[in-house]
């Protein structure tokens, strides 16, 4: 198993451990310590999972230009 | 005037211009009459001086007309003229009366046509294919889920809010947008710069650095999405490092952009969809997930419950694991003292019988025997002893034979073999030496012969002896008892002294040695 601790995970890399750790408790073949060490791992999994999708939130800016064209800085934008 | 003079020379009725008038005549009569004209042609020689007029050339197969574009109306040019590329510019002609010469100033230019831009196209997508800008294996994966995306767009139009509205819908994120004319002759240099720019940013920097970017512009005429056709476009977005999703016009346009965009989207909304999965969906999926993982241990568990189950049934009662050997403890218990009594009654049997056995006579017996033996091996001994030392003799002879003959003879036969070599080589000097004495001994007798007398002799001389010596004189055979003459066959006695009177002594005769031989 990785050893990226769960709360510095991507998304992806959360949900592909999340998908093994599953896979490995319904093949059932895990000595029974390691398959409470293993749920609790996908429980942690799963959390962090949960709390990336939930913290999405939309925060639309644009870039605006200095008269070279390059940014000078951002205005939010909300009315689109 | 003209009323009342008539003029008698033909043709000077016509009026009279300098140069200035009839120039200023010629140009007003060209201005007014191709004040509006559109004139295609191919676009020939071009020059961009610094200060900002494009002048340039169109030509036909047989024509040329020089062609100027004024600073103002370059700067808005949606197509900048490009030689060899077919146009039709829209404009008026001036005349430059300093010069004598026209030109078109021109007001628009368009590429002619379609046919005139595509052919354009496929050329420079030829040159880049051939670098290898769009080879599979040069495109990024896009990222599953991007915290920050960049969007190169206008920010003004439906295509921003199409994306907006779609990245909402499934997964809200931030979202930078970088506003760029999609059309028109920046289009190219903005967007390749807000290309160039997001990348530019740093991870953690003032601006969040975009995981992913979308340049998206809506559907349009081949002439509006000819920025994205533009070789600075298509170069800046194979050079970027972010993951980028193009998606300009519908469906059925593709531009050079899209050939080297990581993943080209069909539609700005597209591309919002390929930018963000479903944040439903994962949700459902992440639930989907717990659910099985619940389930999975709990089958685990009852899984095993049940097998502790199965087990413990079959695991017997400790009372009936006892029973046998409790019995057959009881019945080896009973029979242990009786055991025990007859294995001593038996043993006991035992020495008696032995002891009965043990008898002095069986002892003096046995050393009879052994006496016995000793007689019998005794008298052997010497026999033994002499054939030990015959034996021995034998393999000292054979020993010193072995020891002594060979080499021995060897030596002697080589020793011999010298022997006779060197004797033989002191034979044959001694015989050498013996020879050439005897040579020379012969050599000196015949020379003594020949030196002799008696070779003399038998050439008719003769030697007088008297008394033993030899007479050489008168006197001395008169004086001489008894004479004998020597002749060379031998002597003869003479008479005393009347012989002597007979004989006629030899007046030659000399002494020995002499003759005439000098």
């Amino acid at each position: 198993m990785t050893v990226t601790p769960v709360a510095e995970m991507t998304f992806e890399q959360a949900m592909a451990d999340l998908e093994q750790v599953v896979t490995q408790l319904e093949r059932g073949d895990v000595a029974l310590e390691d398959s409470i060490a293993l749920y609790e791992r996908g429980a942690e999994l799963k959390k962090h999972c949960e709390t990336k999708l939930k913290q999405a939130e939309e925060k639309v800016a644009a870039i605006t230009l200095d008269g070279s064209g390059q940014p000078s800085g951002v205005t939010p934008v909300e009315d689109l | 005037m003209s009323d009342l003079i008539d003029d008698p020379r033909e043709g000077l009725n016509e009026p009279e211009f300098n140069v200035t008038e009839i120039s200023g005549a010629i140009k007003r009569m060209i201005e007014g009459g191709f004040s509006h004209v559109r004139i295609r042609g191919e676009v020939g020689r071009v020059s961009m001086p610094r200060s900002g007029h494009i002048y340039l050339d169109l030509k036909d197969d047989k024509s040329v007309i020089s062609a100027v574009v004024w600073k103002g109306v370059a700067g808005r040019l949606a197509t900048r003229p490009e030689e060899g590329l077919e146009v039709v510019a829209t404009g008026r002609i001036t005349t430059f009366g300093g010069q004598s010469k026209y030109q078109l100033v021109i007001e628009d230019l368009k590429p002619a046509g379609v046919g005139a831009l595509m052919a354009m196209l496929e050329k420079r997508k030829a040159a880049l294919q051939a670098e290898g800008l769009f080879e599979a294996a040069r495109k990024s994966a896009l990222p599953y889920l991007p915290d920050v995306i960049g969007v190169i767009t206008s920010p003004s139009g439906a295509v921003i809010r199409d994306i907006l509205h779609r990245l909402r819908d499934r997964f809200p994120r931030k979202v930078l947008i970088w506003p760029v004319a999609v059309q028109g002759k920046s289009c190219a240099s903005e967007v390749t710069r807000a290309i160039e720019g997001f990348n530019a940013m740093t991870p953690g920097g003032a601006l969040p650095r975009p995981d992913l970017l979308i340049v998206a512009r809506g559907g349009g005429s081949l002439e509006d999405l000819w920025g994205f056709n533009e070789e600075n476009v298509a170069r800046a977005t194979a050079a970027s490092q972010i993951p980028l999703i193009s998606a300009v016009g519908h469906e059925t346009d593709t531009t050079l952009i899209d050939f080297v965009s990581d993943v080209r989207a069909p539609t700005p909304t597209a591309a919002a969809e390929l930018a963000v999965p479903v944040r439903h969906e994962l949700l459902a999926l992440v639930a989907g997930q717990e659910a099985r993982m619940a389930q999975a241990l709990s089958n685990l568990l009852s899984m095993r419950r049940q097998r502790l189950r199965d087990l413990g049934r079959a695991l017997p009662r400790p009372d009936g694991l006892l029973e046998t050997p409790r019995q057959k403890l009881d019945l080896w218990g009973d029979r242990l003292p009786a055991g025990l009594i007859q294995l001593v009654q038996l043993r006991r049997l035992r020495v008696s019988e032995r002891a009965g056995s043990l008898r002095p006579a069986l002892l003096q017996r046995a050393v009879r025997g052994e006496d016995k033996r000793l007689q019998a091996l005794a008298p052997r001994l010497p026999q033994g002893l002499m054939r030990v030392v015959a034996t021995k003799r034998e393999a000292l002879g054979r020993r010193s034979d072995r020891l002594n003959v060979a080499p021995l003879h060897q030596d002697l036969g080589r020793k011999s073999k010298d022997l006779a070599r060197l004797a033989g080589r002191l034979s044959d000097a001694g015989t050498r030496q013996t020879d050439s004495w005897q040579e020379r001994i012969a050599a000196l007798d015949r020379l003594r012969e020949t030196l002799g007398y008696k070779a003399t002799l038998r050439r008719g001389y003769a030697v007088v002896h008297g008394d033993g010596r030899v007479v050489t004189t008168k006197k001395a055979a008169s004086g001489a008892t008894e004479l004998e003459v020597e002749f060379a066959d031998g002597r003869m006695q003479l008479a005393g002294k009347s012989a002597r009177r007979v004989s006629k002594p030899d007046p030659e005769a000399g002494p020995p040695q002499q003759g005439d031989l000098f």
